[in-house]
């Protein structure tokens, strides 16, 4: 499916957010994740279903003042 | 002499919170950082790169939430809206850390803050049971406006963000302390030591700062000397300066010379 992540389009081979984090190669890292301006936990990203189309927002923490 | 610095709750011995912005490396960012002796640390939250560098380090490896309080900051939000969400997601990304920098800036050219959508966001923040520690201007008023609100820290700037140029109205930043009851905290404008110490000595709380030890020539350098500035403020002011005379008073008895 097609989703919208941090404003690029991307194809999904899965359904869940842990299958786009897997498929991003980010498993295991320290990142927060939004759907449709919906904060999912990180105890939800295993079972959470994602649908084509869904906007989202993968952050993390960088350097700042 | 135990002299903590208490902020909603917690207890720090250091009165020197410091950025992770504009080092070169990590390698750099943790070694100024464990050197300047800081317990608070702030950070920036920002999109994951997708697509490239997947095994790119991470900053919170080398300063680690279990070594460090992590204060995420909203830094680049324009509105209260944006700051609110930032801090939603730096919570989550935390799992569940509440304590935050707000800061909801005016505009580019001065990242002054726009103070308006500040007390908007500290109070959406504040309902929500955030810890909020706020970067305001230096108007007396509105500092105490919120720390009303409850706000666990009120945060003047010293001067623009990122521009060095130090403390310059120590005048509003007293008539903020006389009032407070929460932690002072001067951030934003402190470019070398003695602009930290200038801070510790009028008895502000502590000093937040990024630029002047990222910015420094040598930066783990300059961490050292804030330390020890911040650390020769405090026990000046607890100690109690002199006062300030117009003329000469001799240090050594003027009686009993030779003739």
């Amino acid at each position: 499916m097609k989703l919208i992540v941090n404003g690029d389009t991307l194809s999904l081979d899965g359904n869940t957010i842990a299958d786009l984090v897997a498929q991003l190669e980010l498993t295991g890292r320290r990142l927060a994740v939004e759907v449709n301006r919906d904060i999912i936990p990180k105890s939800q990203h295993a079972d959470f279903t994602l649908n084509e189309g869904d906007v989202l927002e993968i952050v993390h923490a960088i350097g700042g003042g | 002499m135990s002299d903590l610095l208490t902020i909603a709750g917690n207890t720090y011995s250091s009165r020197l919170l410091i950025g992770t912005g504009k080092y070169k490396d990590f390698e750099e960012t943790r070694d100024a950082i464990e050197t300047s002796g800081a317990e608070i640390v702030t950070v920036a939250i920002r999109r994951t790169n997708i697509g490239q560098n997947a095994d790119e380090p991470n900053l919170l490896d080398y300063i680690t939430p279990d070594k460090y309080t992590i204060l995420p900051n909203t830094a680049g939000c324009f509105t209260a809206e944006d700051a609110v969400r930032c801090c939603k997601l730096a919570r989550e990304l935390l799992d569940g850390h509440d304590l935050v920098k707000l800061e909801v800036l005016g505009d580019q050219k001065t990242l002054y803050p726009n103070i308006t959508h500040t007390l908007h966001a500290a109070r959406e923040l504040i309902d929500d049971g955030f810890k909020v520690m706020v970067y305001t201007n230096d108007d007396p008023i509105v500092a105490k406006e919120l720390e009303d609100m409850g706000c666990v820290a009120v945060m003047p700037l010293g001067s623009l963000i990122g521009s060095g140029l130090g403390i310059l109205n120590p005048h509003n930043i007293k008539l903020i302390m006389e009032e407070a009851k929460v932690p002072i905290i001067v951030d934003a404008g402190v470019g070398t030591a003695s602009d930290a110490a200038l801070a510790m000595e009028m008895g502000c709380d502590g000093v937040l700062l990024n630029s002047a030890v990222a910015h420094a020539q040598k930066p783990v350098l300059m961490a050292s000397a804030m330390k020890k500035a911040i650390e020769a403020g405090r026990e000046a002011f607890l100690a109690g300066r002199m006062p300030r005379k117009a003329y000469a008073s001799a240090s050594s008895p003027l009686d009993g010379l030779s003739r």
